[in-house]
């Protein structure tokens, strides 16, 4: 049997060889509503572009590729990717869940699925020993972030997953990180960790982390979300008005560098008590390194932080 | 302002700050801060975006209500819709529903703990005898599809508040060009938006549209919570089909009504489904709440083989799922639209191997009549 294509060979070529009437090299926008019937009872494998479209199918084709499983999916967000997850739960199961995870899957769990009968029981998923201690019988789900966002803690996967499995349950990785940007985050994490204004880095990339020896067992980087604490919550919304080369914006994973302000922001959903035990302070900020010139990311934090 | 003026000039569909007579497609994930403490109105794409905006502002003036939503699909509106509601709430639902929501009642939302009734909605008596004090909802189509049955809304919104109950509609048939559920006394419209209202079959689309700005504030807070929102670019092709939704409509009903007549006449056609159609036990209900009959016909042949002769003999219309589009399209209830349905369930509902749904589209009346002409001769 051939070997598995690497990843870059996957990525460069996804869909490049689906238009065999053309030979376009690049997948055509299938921009229709539905597909017309050869004949009654006879389909092309396409219907109604809500169950299929040859677009999206490239994409879920692609991503179960890279991610070695069996089928992908698409969905119009992140949250609703979880929601449909989700729904593979019954009433009254319970959910192990990251306890810093992003405050939108907290909303969701919290909001929408505790009405529902899906009780969600939050651990801290870096110490495999913990999600064990909070194991019960009507665990059915483990959901796993790894590095933890904002905090950047690592999970186990191997572990956990063989837990999960010997105990029946599903276990599910949001896996939304990459690693393009990640030597700009190292860089910044190193500069971060020098500065006198600057208390805890957050970032697996630096060997004081506790997770960095598993992150590397199980991924091939470090990715590229930095977090850190200013000494001072003063320094935040300064730091926030001087940034001119970060933005300063919701969200992370883009070419363009983001500054985000996570008790704010993205967890602004969870209990104050609940954001201080997990370290999600207001003197936290998070950054998400783009693919801007190192120096310049540096300098702008290095003026940014003298405010 | 007449509809056909309002349809064109919501307020919102033009771009502040260039004036540009089209809304710009937004095609972001994120928006930049000024103030980490007071973040703006604009915070991060799933939760705001101004093309997705302009729709949803769109639909809610053109149904009349205050808050429009838009979703991925019609079965996302109508799934996010349903979490309006609790573990142990009942509903009692039109008994003639689209299989896609037959399929998102039946099997997801009572596994997760909401009872539903399937009632003949044209029964005002069974629909009461159906309330329990756990019943929190009414669900209505009308007409209904695709045997396009009519239900007195007025009377079922004012059976509802009564009883205090939210009226729920699926205003996709009609749109609210033809029918405004809301003046009606409905509380949340929803629409499947690939239909009439994007109009060109070219993307999949859900709205729906909150009576008042408490229950918009709830539905606000599940489109953001569960995510399954429209993207900016098939928004923006939602806000350009609803531009000429008049003149489509027009059109194709114009054509739909003279082909119902038509096929009426004709000996091969048992019954034709049609709410305007001489005869339709429907017809006064319908003029009253609405402004046609639209452009879907239902007609029931002979059996399931001289469905699938016909089918296969017209040349014309697509043979597809699907409805509402420029182009005319057949489809096989059985096997399509309603195949989530159990075959008993789907007989005692009308939905029979001989019955075919015709969307009418903006082909020439005349074009379409001798292609269903000669594919009804081979059906003999």
């Amino acid at each position: 049997m051939r070997r598995a294509a690497h990843r870059d060979t996957i990525l460069a070529q996804a869909g490049s060889r689906w238009d065999e009437r053309t030979g376009s090299v690049t997948m055509p926008v299938y921009q229709t509503a539905t597909f017309r019937h050869p004949a009654l009872g006879r389909s092309t494998g396409f219907d109604y572009s809500r169950s299929g479209n040859p677009t999206r199918q490239v994409l879920e084709d692609t991503l179960a590729r890279l991610d070695g499983g069996a089928r992908g999916f698409a969905f119009s967000s992140g949250l609703a990717a979880l929601d449909c997850l989700l729904h593979l739960l019954a009433p009254g199961d319970r959910i192990l869940v990251t306890e810093d995870l992003y405050g939108g899957t907290f909303r969701l769990l919290e909001r929408v699925y505790r009405p529902l009968g899906i009780e969600a029981v939050y651990a801290d998923t870096s110490r495999v020993e913990e999600v064990e201690r909070c194991w019960d019988d009507r665990v059915k789900a483990l959901l796993v972030e790894t590095p933890t966002n904002p905090l950047l803690k690592v999970a186990d996967i191997r572990a956990l997953s063989a837990l999960a499995r010997a105990r029946g349950a599903l276990t599910i990785v949001d896996n939304t990180r990459l690693e393009r940007q990640e030597r700009n985050a190292l860089a910044v994490a190193e500069f971060l960790s020098r500065h006198p204004r600057v208390g805890r880095v957050h970032y697996p990339g630096l060997p004081s982390h506790r997770g960095a020896a598993t992150l590397r067992s199980q991924a091939s980087g470090f990715g590229a979300v930095v977090s850190f604490e200013v000494d001072d919550p003063a320094l935040v919304p300064a730091l926030l008005a001087r940034v001119r080369v970060f933005l300063f914006a919701e969200s992370l994973g883009g070419v363009e560098s983001l500054i985000t302000f996570p008790s704010a922001q993205t967890h602004a959903d969870l209990d104050e008590g609940v954001r201080e035990r997990l370290g999600i302070t207001d003197r936290l900020l998070r950054l998400s390194l783009g693919v801007e010139h190192v120096d310049d990311l540096v300098e702008d934090l290095d003026q940014a932080l003298a405010a | 302002m007449d509809d056909r003026t309002r349809i064109l000039h919501t307020g919102r569909d033009r771009d502040p700050h260039t004036g540009a007579s089209s809304i710009p497609i937004y095609q972001l994930s994120t928006y930049a801060q000024e103030d980490p403490f007071e973040l703006g109105a604009y915070e991060y794409g799933r939760g705001q975006n101004p093309t997705r905006e302009a729709l949803e502002h769109t639909i809610a003036v053109l149904e009349g209500g205050e808050e429009g939503f838009a979703f991925a699909s019609g079965v996302a509106a109508i799934s996010s819709t349903l979490l309006l509601f609790q573990p142990g709430d009942h509903l009692v639902v039109t008994r003639d529903v689209y299989g896609g929501t037959y399929r998102l009642l039946a099997g997801l939302f009572r596994r997760w703990g909401l009872r539903i009734t399937f009632v003949d909605m044209s029964d005002l008596g069974a629909v009461e005898a159906a309330i329990t004090t756990d019943t929190r909802a009414l669900y209505v189509e009308s007409p209904s599809n695709p045997t396009l049955k009519v239900t007195d809304l007025a009377a079922v919104a004012s059976l509802a508040k009564a009883r205090g109950l939210l009226a729920l509609i699926d205003n996709t048939f009609m749109t609210p060009y033809l029918q405004r559920p809301i003046a009606l006394g409905f509380d949340v419209v929803v629409h499947s938006a690939t239909k009439f209202l994007g109009g060109h079959s070219d993307l999949i689309a859900g709205l729906a549209v909150a009576r008042d700005g408490s229950l918009g504030r709830r539905l606000g807070g599940i489109q953001r919570a569960v995510g399954a929102i429209l993207g900016p670019q098939d928004s923006w092709l939602v806000l350009r089909g609803i531009k000429t939704l008049a003149a489509r409509m027009d059109a194709q009903q114009q054509t739909a009504e003279a082909l119902a007549l038509w096929l009426a006449g004709r000996p091969e056609v048992k019954t034709v489904y049609y709410p305007t159609l001489p005869g339709h036990p429907g017809r006064d209900v319908h003029l009253r709440q609405a402004k046609g009959g639209g452009a879907v016909v239902s007609f029931e042949l002979a059996d399931r083989d001289s469905a699938r002769r016909f089918l296969e003999a017209a040349r014309l219309p697509l043979l597809a799922v699907s409805l509402g589009g420029v182009e005319s399209i057949l489809s096989y209830p059985a096997t399509m639209s309603h195949a989530a349905m159990p075959r008993q369930e789907r007989l005692a509902r009308g939905i029979t191997d001989g019955l075919v749904r015709l969307s009418v589209g903006l082909e020439s009346e005349r074009d379409l009549r001798e292609d269903l002409e000669q594919a009804l001769a081979t059906a003999r």
